[in-house]
């Protein structure tokens, strides 16, 4: 990059696209041409599109990078372009209102990033691109100058774990791999991820295919494997088209093929399309899937390292895991060591949602605590409400309380508090969430979920859910609670895979913690967060209301009368408790209680 | 080899068995639903859940491979309230209708119920409800009682190689059946029905024909020279169904033909006694197209085999083979044979022994075969003999 260019990076990931990443992109290059921006300032103009940054709340986000100074705008429109190029590129002076404000700065200020640092920067469909940045190099070092033992020491070393979610130490499989003797080994990515807002790894794929794919030779090569295989859902058609398109270009610069680097070392890379099933991100189901049979996960009678894909030896390890890779062998397995904990090495993406101000992707070293994750970089809780708890780990994870914010996030201090890192999703929670019906949410997507295969998760889920929505809609029993226990106890015991057996984490947590949101629900009939539909009434503080009448407009099933100018009265009879109107007012007279 | 300790017995087993086939072994009882031991192991029912020494959680021992020192329990409290509620799940979303089950008394459902005794379900609640029949002709598929075990469908791919059913949909809703939901469609070969271990694969021809006062007859089955052990299930001197025993040489397993095709046993139209045809083919009422009636077309909607044996079959409706037709007269084996012999005798003194051609049938067994062309060779003196299994 020559500091004199200008460049112009516009963010289109999914979340970019959405936001009209293309529009805005085709937008700048017509109005550069237009006004002929090189040919006055005698200096380079380029347009890039690039991958997600994580901050999408703010989408669009553009850089705007003239003589090496870096601007970034936030929300921007087609019809912005073209004051900003206007203003800032050819006068010299960025549009200030349309930068981007405190919470940016906020948001970014305090992760490290490893993983995604690349995603946002350079053009994912552009292998240069990733090469000017060093890309390749840790590929070309591992096939050239090391050997597979050297390079499991050094990844067994840097105490990088899997990013899965269930965190085996990733050195410790690829030794498994390498010392099991076969003619023919596997190396998968596992891309099927599935949890409700967690979108990690599809930012990986569609901002830096090619770091994955690099990951992927560095372990070929460790374990002596010659095939591989990228399991992405179908689900996520970018990130299929930019891996699809990055390894086409790997083929035509023999990063992958035969014989690459001139080492005499052969890799394969194939893409396979999952179909769309939660349960496929389990490693053997989604070998089951690749070998073109319905996703289940299979008992463990072999280790995946001697009986995988097509009862081959393989190695499979999620999207960030090989993500990571690279980086390892480039810069050395002590600085990503030193990253993280002692007992989990480097950083971890997280997806950032629910009531936090400052929602969307973000890495950060492990062993940082939950408190400053989410008011440090999050900057708390939306609206300053107050902060309930923060659901980890996506449907098999459980919910955290405001007492245990101090924890450190690694592996092993989430499970002790009862949730999962899992792949990574963290959903904060305020006091509008009621804790009965978060765990009714998670449980219903693992019970949809659920391959079938065992009772306990098949049968087992749905009577936990039954449970739930009875508690739910007040029609709970004493005993409920103690059911709840003992069903999730056996579900958790007894079921086959880890989907089954932790899908009844998020009950199991909301017990512990919130034991007294069951009690209002089945003794009091109520719900304290004032959501669960059946157990709140809404009416209107008829000292308050001006009668506008705009709660009587929305209401979907005429509840609400009342003449104009005059306090209106919500039949409760005839209300279906849709909250529309609580939506609507604007003078927050109409009340849930 | 390897030795592990089971309940306080030790056992040497073969390396890479399961726990599982060492309590098998050992003839201690433990419940199974899912596991058949020449389909490869599934670890779907949880019911073979044993505590192993050094292992926080209960192991399933149909998905665990034996190792040396091993220490087994196969019950205990906890593990006795663990299968229990296992049971109690599987029946909370079962139709519990053993009054009126095909099955009532011959499954494994029921028997696990009774022994755990599981009389109300705490976890009762929805239930699947599949309204469609299954329009196929032979295998009764009532999906609702299906516990998806998967013994039907390991058995279809792995045992028959024919793959005619899977499991669909996710969830609470995951069922066993065909591509697209459709009508089961294959070769019918029954396997799927002989190792469902509930009422939810049954023979459609099983079908009201008595669950009580059964005996079993033990034979071999006619059709082909295969040589199948077959077990007629008989009631009041009536086939009801046809089974096979897993210790035979046909490890239990039948084809269509095994299965199914017992009909012919009651059929009225079946020939019990030697015909003789009193009019010349020239003289015959009937053409040569109607004397040789076509099989009845395959309707999905109709089985023909579900009418049962007392109602013909596949026999159609072919004047030719009943007593009564005005072709044959009914007559005794020692005429009939005479009759045989003469013929015989004359044609071939007229015009030799080669015109003289025999047919012999596959459902003869060897030693009638042998003696077949032993007879045409020596007796009539000709080679010209063959066998219907070859066109």
């Amino acid at each position: 990059m020559n500091n004199s260019d200008i460049q112009i990076k516009v963010c289109t990931g999914t979340g970019g696209i959405a936001a009209g990443g293309e529009e805005v992109l085709s937008s700048f290059k017509r109005i550069l041409s237009i006004a002929n921006i090189e040919a006055s300032f005698q200096k380079k103009c380029s347009t890039h599109k690039v991958g997600c940054r994580g901050f999408c709340a703010k989408d669009l986000l553009v850089d705007v990078i003239v003589d090496g100074a870096k601007t970034t705008y936030q929300y921007v429109k087609p019809d912005m372009v073209e004051r900003i190029v206007f203003e800032h590129i050819v006068h010299g002076i960025p549009v200030t209102e349309w930068q981007v404000d405190e919470d940016f700065h906020t948001f970014h200020g305090k992760q490290t990033k490893v993983v995604l640092s690349k995603c946002g920067e350079i053009d994912p469909e552009d292998i240069d691109a990733y090469i000017t940045l060093g890309g390749y190099e840790a590929a070309r070092k591992a096939l050239t100058l090391m050997s597979p033992e050297e390079i499991v020491e050094v990844v067994k070393s840097s105490n990088l774990r899997g990013r899965g979610g269930a965190g085996f130490p990733t050195g410790l499989k690829w030794d498994l791999g390498l010392k099991i003797k076969s003619d023919i080994k596997y190396v998968i990515c596992n891309g099927d991820e599935g949890d409700p807002g967690a979108f990690m790894d599809r930012s990986v794929m569609e901002g830096d295919p090619h770091s994955v794919i690099e990951g992927m030779i560095i372990c070929a090569k460790a374990t002596r494997s010659h095939h591989g295989y990228i399991y992405v859902r179908a689900e996520y058609p970018l990130a299929v088209k930019r891996l699809q398109l990055a390894i086409d270009k790997c083929y035509e610069k023999n990063f992958l093929g035969k014989n690459i680097f001139g080492s005499g070392f052969d890799f394969d890379l194939k893409i396979f399309k999952g179909a769309g099933a939660f349960v496929c991100g389990e490693a053997t189901a989604l070998m089951r899937s690749i070998e073109g049979k319905r996703g289940m996960p299979t008992p463990k009678l072999w280790r995946s390292a001697e009986k995988g894909l097509w009862d081959k030896p393989t190695v499979l390890n999620n999207v960030e895991t090989f993500a990571n890779i690279p980086r390892i062998l480039l810069k050395g397995a002590d600085w990503f060591r030193d990253l993280g904990t002692e007992r989990s090495g480097g950083t971890k993406v997280f997806a950032l949602t629910g009531k936090v101000k400052n929602a969307g992707l973000i890495e950060v070293p492990l062993g940082m605590t939950l408190r400053k994750i989410i008011y440090d970089i999050g900057g708390g809780i939306e609206g300053d409400g107050k902060f309930k708890a923060v659901q980890t780990g996506g449907p098999s994870g459980g919910c955290i309380p405001a007492e245990m914010l101090d924890i450190e996030v690694d592996y092993e201090n989430l499970a002790e508090v009862g949730s999962m890192m899992g792949s990574g999703g963290m959903v904060v929670l305020d006091a509008t969430d009621c804790m009965v019906n978060t765990a009714r949410f998670f449980l219903e997507f693992s019970q949809a979920e659920s391959c079938g295969k065992c009772t306990p998760c098949r049968v087992g889920t749905k009577r936990l859910l039954e449970i739930l929505e009875r508690v739910t809609s007040g029609k709970g029993k004493e005993a409920d609670i103690e059911l709840l226990e003992e069903l999730s106890h056996f579900i958790r015991t007894m079921s086959l895979c880890g989907l089954g057996m932790a899908a009844p984490n998020p009950v199991f947590s909301t017990i512990k913690y919130f034991r007294d949101e069951y009690e209002a629900h089945i003794r009091d009939k109520r719900c304290p967060a004032a959501v669960c539909r059946d157990l709140i009434t809404y009416s209107i503080l008829e000292e308050a209301c001006t009668g506008c009448g705009a709660c009587k407009r929305v209401c979907p099933v005429d509840a609400i009368r009342g003449t104009r100018k005059m306090p209106h009265r919500i039949d409760p009879i005839v209300c279906v408790k849709c909250g529309t109107c609580f939506d609507v007012c604007k003078f927050k007279t109409i009340m849930k209680s | 080899m390897v030795t592990l300790t089971i309940d306080g017995q030790k056992i040497t087993i073969r390396k890479r068995s399961t726990v599982l086939d060492a309590i098998k072994r050992l003839d201690i009882p433990i419940p199974t639903l899912c596991h058949h031991p020449e389909l490869t192991p599934f670890g779907g029912c949880r019911l073979c859940i044993v505590e192993i020494k050094g292992s926080s959680r209960p192991i399933t021992a149909c998905t665990t491979f034996v190792r040396d020192d091993m220490e087994v329990i196969t019950s205990s409290p906890q593990l006795e309230k663990l299968r229990k509620t296992t049971i109690e799940l599987l029946l909370s979303d079962h139709p519990n209708d053993c009054m009126i089950c095909e099955r009532a008394g011959d499954c494994k459902l029921q028997e696990l119920a009774y022994f755990y005794g599981i009389k109300e379900n705490r976890f009762s609640g929805e239930r699947r409800v599949y309204k469609n029949r299954d329009g196929n002709p032979f295998v009764e598929r009532d999906m609702e009682k299906c516990i998806l075990c998967g013994q039907c469908v390991r058995i279809c791919d792995e045992i028959q190689g024919v793959g005619a059913i899977d499991f669909a949909y996710r969830g609470f809703r995951t069922k066993i059946c065909p591509p697209y939901d459709k009508d089961l469609n294959c070769e019918f070969c029954g396997q799927c029905v002989a190792v469902c271990p509930t009422g939810a694969l049954t023979g459609k021809m099983w079908a009201l024909k008595g669950r009580q006062e059964l005996n079993e007859v033990d034979t071999i089955c006619p059709y082909c020279g295969c040589g199948c052990n077959l077990t007629l299930v008989v009631r009041r001197n009536e086939v009801i169904r046809v089974t096979s025993k897993t210790d035979t040489i046909n490890e239990g397993w039948l084809c269509l033909k095994g299965s199914f095709a017992y009909g012919f046993i009651h059929s009225p139209e079946r020939l019990t006694k030697p015909l003789i045809r009193v009019t010349t083919k020239e003289h015959s009422a009937f053409s040569v197209q109607q004397a040789n009636p076509t099989l009845p077309s395959f309707d999905p909607s109709v089985s023909p085999l579900a009418k049962g044996g007392t109602e013909g079959g596949w026999g159609g409706d072919s004047k030719l083979q009943t007593p009564n037709s005005e072709l044959f007269r009914e007559t005794s084996w020692d005429e009939a044979l005479d009759f045989i012999a003469k013929r015989l005798k004359e044609i071939k003194e007229k015009y030799g022994s080669d015109s003289i051609g025999g047919l012999s049938s596959a459902r003869c067994t060897n030693e009638e075969n042998y003696l077949f062309q032993k007879f045409m060779r020596a007796v009539i003196g000709t080679n010209n003999v063959d066998h219907c299994a070859r066109y």
